[in-house]
């Protein structure tokens, strides 16, 4: 008879519609620590996230200690000894450790309401020896360094004396150190008799601290067991194995030879690192990499959002002296951010008032810069229609108003009005339903058919290998791997992104 | 990272920088500077600048904004002015007055804690109607107030009567921010204020509470400024919550919340303050000229303030990759948390 602390019975999660995860029966034995793997997007986040009480399923449930757990907010789940660790730290900077220990319910001493400092360092002390951090309790948290706060952090949720503890990629903003401490502490915890659950994409680190492993693919557990059962490969194996066809479509013109962008031996501390990046009119160049890869920091150095230390950027074979959007923007530069509700969307504003945004300057009269409106329009109701964006009035209705896939295809089509020479596009598809999906990857291939180069970045990789003329692979800030499109194989391209990790 | 290392201390300690600096230049361009009457001179006119500035460093430390602080001192001032006309105690004036610039801080802390409105509009808004309250109450006319009033050009204990109230205030400042749970917690609330509502801190009340405090300063200001110039007239606190801002800024308190206390930093910048003033007058600094020096010092400050979130900003992003011969960071030094 095991002893079971947790079951998960028939978890299922949609968001607006759009199925996350699916029938998930998952059972976890008291005081082993369970590693959780899948590709992003495979649903962790999110079955984490509704045992930490942050989000409800859709159905199913969860029984705790064999009794029902139907968490409602956060602090009902601390309250039921589960502590989560979250992959972004909650640490108010400028207060002491102590005082961010206790920072919610502070403890006072007599009848003044005044704190008690040697009270409260004498035991944020105690919690912080359990991490075997040699920190004074009174140092600001904004001077410990990115491991000690993780620490700190896993010495709140220490002490609040959980039986379940979460750890959600802990080790991304570690030195290699640092994560050895980090270890010793979950050794040292599971010792204890704690049940953890360590999510993670380093398939290593997985095998080495767990005693069982789970794996997710597009919101299905697809494998559970023992962690001898498991090697590197099969989780990997596990994580990709799916075939698919016809969600994508035919690319309909063949990449030029004109070099429209070179990035030459860019690196940026600790960000970057000696990137060569070449990138032709009318390609579509993918960017594949975990989260965490710099993918996206790449982008925002290319687009000028951000500087960097070595290295040059050439635009249409120019060096780029210095960049800046702006620039960029008036040299035929676009790019579609990640986050679309709140850097690409103008939500109160018309449909129209959106699309036409960034093709203003091309619409306005020579002198007096007044915009020309019927031309405009024009040019707006043919997006509308190339785009087969659903909206009963562009003129009228607003953009909040739209579907995901309709409000991404609006962000598309504002740049597109630009008739921009390179694009760069970040996670184009995330949250957005099947069949929208689609009709994106068809806008980016008329943008590429077009002439204009683009860079396609993504952490689903299914959708670049159906979209892209090459892609290159990304890790720790550094270009681990290309793949020209006849090389496409979706398991080397994993095995690329995950190497440095399985080694 | 050795220039930060550099940086850092600087931009730390720049109140207490700048102050040194101010204080050697002014004494060695004129040496009736450096006298004790001097000093006492400056200490005891940045009384009611400085009660301003406590109020302005809690309303600064959670993000927010105070315009309204001279608008609320003309109210007090008002009330005050009113009832003794009405040969009412001049007790119950002066107490009459404290409430109603209490309120007025109050009526602040409803709409921006409750209604939700921006601090930067409300107040002005609070700012714009408390003046009209005030001119309402006395028809803009010009009281005359009688010897009882005086009070100001008194001594406690030997100090300055003005100087005594800052220096209670100060104290009462540094016990609540540094020593109540509620302090505390409004720091973290500057810091991050998702972070302090995922942490269950109740944000409207915390909100609330600094613009309370802020009138309930401003309004002793008023009590304060009215006695040191001996009459009641329609310019009280007109301009003021610029210099309590600046004197706040200047102390190190950061206008994005979160960073700044009361002591030392606030009272080196009300002293810093009202000594450029007082200096620029030794210097026989051009009048029209004074207020522009006055504002670039100011300037200065803030721009210092940005950088230093800028740089802040920079040291905290998160490194994707480990260079090179780093094998963990260097050992931070044990250090007391700022207060």
């Amino acid at each position: 008879m095991t002893d079971l602390i947790l079951q998960f019975q028939g978890i299922e999660k949609a968001f607006f519609g759009v199925p996350v995860l699916q029938g998930i029966d998952l059972d976890v034995e008291r005081g082993t620590t369970v590693g959780l793997v899948g590709e992003n997007g495979a649903g962790k986040s999110t079955l984490m996230n509704i045992l930490g009480g942050v989000v409800p399923p859709t159905t199913g449930q969860m029984l705790l200690d064999g009794k029902p757990y139907r968490p409602t907010d956060p602090r009902e789940a601390d309250d039921a000894g589960i502590a989560f660790i979250h992959q972004e730290l909650n640490l108010f900077t400028n207060l002491s450790i102590a005082e961010n220990f206790f920072i919610s319910d502070f403890p006072t001493s007599g009848r003044l309401p005044l704190l008690n400092r040697r009270d409260l360092n004498r035991r944020a002390k105690e919690y912080l020896a359990l991490v075997d951090l040699e920190v004074s309790p009174d140092m600001a948290v904004e001077r410990l360094a990115p491991g000690e706060r993780q620490l700190v952090e896993v010495a709140k949720a220490l002490s609040t004396d959980a039986g379940i503890i979460i750890f959600d990629e802990p080790t991304t903003s570690l030195t290699a150190r640092e994560t050895e401490r980090l270890f010793d502490l979950i050794g040292r915890l599971h010792d204890d008799g704690k049940t953890i659950i360590y999510i993670s994409h380093i398939l290593g680190d997985v095998l080495r601290l767990s005693d069982a492993v789970a794996v997710l693919r597009d919101g299905n557990l697809v494998a559970t067991g023992a962690r001898d059962e498991f090697t590197i490969d099969r989780m990997i194996s596990s994580m990709v194995g799916r075939d698919i066809e016809n969600l994508f479509p035919a690319r309909t013109a063949a990449p030029t030879d004109d070099l429209m962008l070179e990035v030459r031996n860019l690196s940026k501390a600790g960000i970057s690192h000696q990137i060569d990046i070449q990138l032709h009119k009318g390609e579509v160049l993918g960017v594949f990499g975990l989260m965490g890869s710099g993918r996206s920091e790449l982008a925002e150095i290319i687009f000028g959002l951000e500087d960097f230390d070595e290295g040059e950027i050439l635009i249409d074979g120019e060096v780029a002296k210095s960049l800046s959007p702006t620039s960029n923007i008036k040299g035929g530069m676009a790019f579609v951010t990640e986050n679309r509700r709140e850097e690409g969307l103008m939500m109160e504003a018309t449909v129209s008032d959106n699309l036409s945004l960034a093709a203003l300057p091309e619409y306005t009269s020579r002198w007096l810069k007044r915009v020309r409106s019927s031309p405009l329009a024009k040019s707006v109701r043919e997006t509308v229609d190339i785009l087969s964006i659903k909206v009963n009035d562009a003129f009228r209705n607003e953009a909040k108003g739209l579907s995901g896939g309709n409000q991404q295809k609006v962000v598309l089509g504002k740049w597109l009005m630009t008739e921009p020479s390179i694009l760069i596009i970040d996670e184009p598809t995330r949250g957005v339903d099947v069949g929208a999906k689609y009709e994106i990857y068809e806008i980016i291939d008329q943008i590429a058919a077009s002439g204009t180069a683009v860079l396609f970045i993504s952490s689903e990789i299914e959708e670049l290998t159906g979209m892209c003329d090459r892609i290159i692979v990304m890790g720790q800030g550094e270009v681990l791997g290309s793949f020209e499109r006849a090389d496409f194989d979706r398991e080397s391209i994993i095995r690329t992104a995950f190497r440095e990790y399985a080694a | 990272m050795t220039s930060n290392r550099l940086t850092m201390p600087i931009l730390r300690n720049m109140p207490a920088i700048l102050f040194v600096l101010v204080f050697v230049l002014f004494s060695v361009l004129d040496e009736r500077f450096f006298s004790l009457d001097n000093f006492s001179n400056i200490v005891e006119t940045s009384a009611f600048v400085g009660l301003l500035a406590v109020g302005m460093t809690a309303v600064l430390l959670t993000g927010g904004i105070d315009l309204s602080v001279g608008a609320t001192m003309y109210i007090t001032a008002a009330v005050v002015g009113t009832l003794l006309q009405q040969d009412v105690n001049y007790i119950v004036a002066i107490l009459a007055g404290i409430v109603a610039g209490t309120s007025w801080g109050f009526v602040n802390a409803f709409l921006i804690a409750k209604v939700g409105l921006v601090p930067f509009v409300a107040t002005l808004a609070t700012l714009t109607v408390g003046r009209g309250i005030g001119l309402l109450l006395t028809e803009s006319r010009q009281f005359i107030l009688p010897p009882v009033m005086a009070y100001a050009a008194t001594d406690v204990f030997g100090i300055p009567l003005p100087v005594f109230v800052l220096a209670i205030v100060v104290v009462a400042a540094v016990l609540f921010l540094r020593y109540t749970a509620m302090g505390r917690q409004i720091y973290a609330m500057g810091n991050d204020i998702e972070a302090a509502k995922k942490a269950g801190l109740n944000v409207v009340r915390l909100t609330g509470s600094v613009y309370v405090i802020s009138g309930f300063c401003a309004s002793l200001a008023g009590v304060i400024a009215i006695s040191q110039q001996g009459s009641i007239s329609a310019g009280i606190g007109e301009g003021v919550e610029f210099r309590a801002i600046a004197a706040a800024v200047l102390g190190g308190t950061s206008l994005f919340g979160g960073i700044g206390n009361v002591f030392p930093g606030t009272v080196i910048g009300v002293l810093l303050v009202q000594m450029i003033s007082t200096g620029l007058v030794y210097l026989q600094v051009d009048l029209y000229l004074q207020d522009m020096v006055a504002a670039s010092v100011i300037f200065f400050a803030v721009l210092i303030d940005a950088q230093r979130m800028r740089i802040l900003g920079r040291l905290e992003r998160r490194n994707i990759r480990v260079e090179k011969g780093d094998t963990g960071p260097p050992k931070a030094k044990p250090a007391p948390a700022p207060s």
